[in-house]
């Protein structure tokens, strides 16, 4: 089931809450994964993989560099959701 | 049957890495769980801590040397690609004429070692196999690589093995995925580091991102299936002895498990750091120092590294 990019925002905030603590309504598009909200490379693969089993969809390794920015993740996540 | 330990004579701590590779002792921690690392000095090299623990290990066993039939040694420390670590450790233990020979699985090289033994003693191609993780990887250390090289410290550690009326080895469960043959690995070969005018010497480096969820969520699934094929559940272990790559991945392996809180977990790294092949016996020998009474209970080790390699297999601790 496809959801929308709101949805995609708000499952990966919560992710990113499981994972980190870090409170939901800091989780916004433009704010980046390393610099703005603190998260280190292995918490952010945790969180891939759970975003992964969330939205059932795949985001390789090589990928995963590529999303710096939580617009970015949730950008991929929406379209890869096909 | 025994364990034997030897760790690196140099204590080096986070600070006196953390400036190459531009970081803290803060940060170091928070990443890997590494406290501070053993390391050997120039005088001593892999052969010298696989000693060590060799004759520790058969002291403990109560074995003459001579009993063995196989050495074998888990490396990638030997600074040469040929005579083999094994066929002088044999040499130095006592252990000589036994079958003598190297193996080279990473950080999965001690259980695919003790897959070996295993096998070749319900073979009945030897009584006793002594098996030793051996590493000296300060030699690989490039201090500016802000991807491995502060995790790493040199250490051996030694089991031997021998003949039994009740199973103390369970059934390997082990492979590999070289389709991911360049996510850990050194960063140039001899003969381009030779030919390069300028050239360094090969060092060790990792793609730390996908190595890590390989060894958390593909190998979370080995460690299910071991237990498996073993016919022990999470419940009955006494402990997990996983390879001490990273205390992120340690922990993060355990919570995919779904270990229960009795289960002791081997977190060695925080003061040795990850001696690859090394580092199960290691973990597994400082475990029974702090808990003699897990002695005689259940283990669930998994080793896992470049190749993309693993190994596992649950044991009775010694």
């Amino acid at each position: 089931m496809a959801h929308t990019t709101e949805e995609v925002l708000a499952g990966l905030a919560e992710l990113i809450n499981d994972e980190t603590g870090i409170s939901p309504d800091q989780v916004t598009l433009e704010k980046s994964f390393t610099d703005d909200l603190d998260i280190d490379s292995i918490s952010m693969m945790t969180i891939v993989v759970n975003a992964e089993e969330k939205f059932d969809v795949k985001i390789p390794d090589d990928e995963v560099k590529n999303l710096t920015t939580v617009g970015e993740a949730v950008s991929f996540i929406a379209k890869a959701q096909g | 049957m025994s364990l034997g330990a030897a760790r690196g004579d140099l204590v080096v701590s986070n600070d006196e890495l953390a400036g190459p590779i531009d970081s803290s002792d803060e940060w170091i921690r928070q990443r890997t769980g590494i406290i501070e690392r053993r390391r050997s000095s120039a005088a001593e090299g892999a052969i010298d801590l696989a000693e060590r623990a060799g004759k520790e290990a058969i002291a403990k066993a109560g074995i003459d040397p001579g009993a063995i039939g196989a050495v074998i040694v888990a490396t990638i420390s030997n600074s040469v690609q040929t005579p083999s670590l094994a066929a002088l450790l044999a040499d130095r233990v006592g252990a000589t004429p036994a079958a003598a020979y190297d193996i080279s699985a990473a950080c999965a090289g001690y259980t695919y070692g003790i897959a070996q033994a295993d096998a070749l003693i319900r073979a009945g191609v030897a009584e006793y196999v002594l098996v030793v993780g051996a590493e000296k990887l300060s030699d690989f250390a490039k201090p500016t690589d802000r991807s491995i090289s502060f995790l790493l410290g040199d250490g051996a550690g030694a089991a031997v093995v021998g003949p039994s009326d009740s199973v103390g080895i369970g059934p390997t469960v082990w492979g590999s995925d070289g389709s991911k043959w360049d996510a850990v690995g050194m960063d140039h070969t001899i003969k381009e580091a030779f030919e390069d005018p300028e050239g360094e010497f090969p060092t060790l480096r990792q793609d730390g991102q996908a190595v890590f969820r390989w060894a958390v969520w593909e190998m979370a699934k080995v460690a299910q299936q071991a237990l498996e094929v073993s016919g022990i559940s999470a419940e009955e272990l006494t402990a997990f002895v996983p390879h001490q790559a990273n205390m992120r991945i340690i922990d993060e392996f355990a919570k995919q498990l779904g270990l229960p809180d009795s289960v002791l977990i081997a977190r060695d790294i925080q003061t040795t750091g990850n001696t690859s092949a090394a580092s199960i016996p290691l973990a597994m020998h400082r475990l029974l120092e702090e808990h003699p009474e897990a002695s005689g209970g259940y283990a669930l080790q998994i080793g896992f590294g470049a190749g993309l390699v693993f190994g596992a297999q649950v044991v009775r601790l010694p």
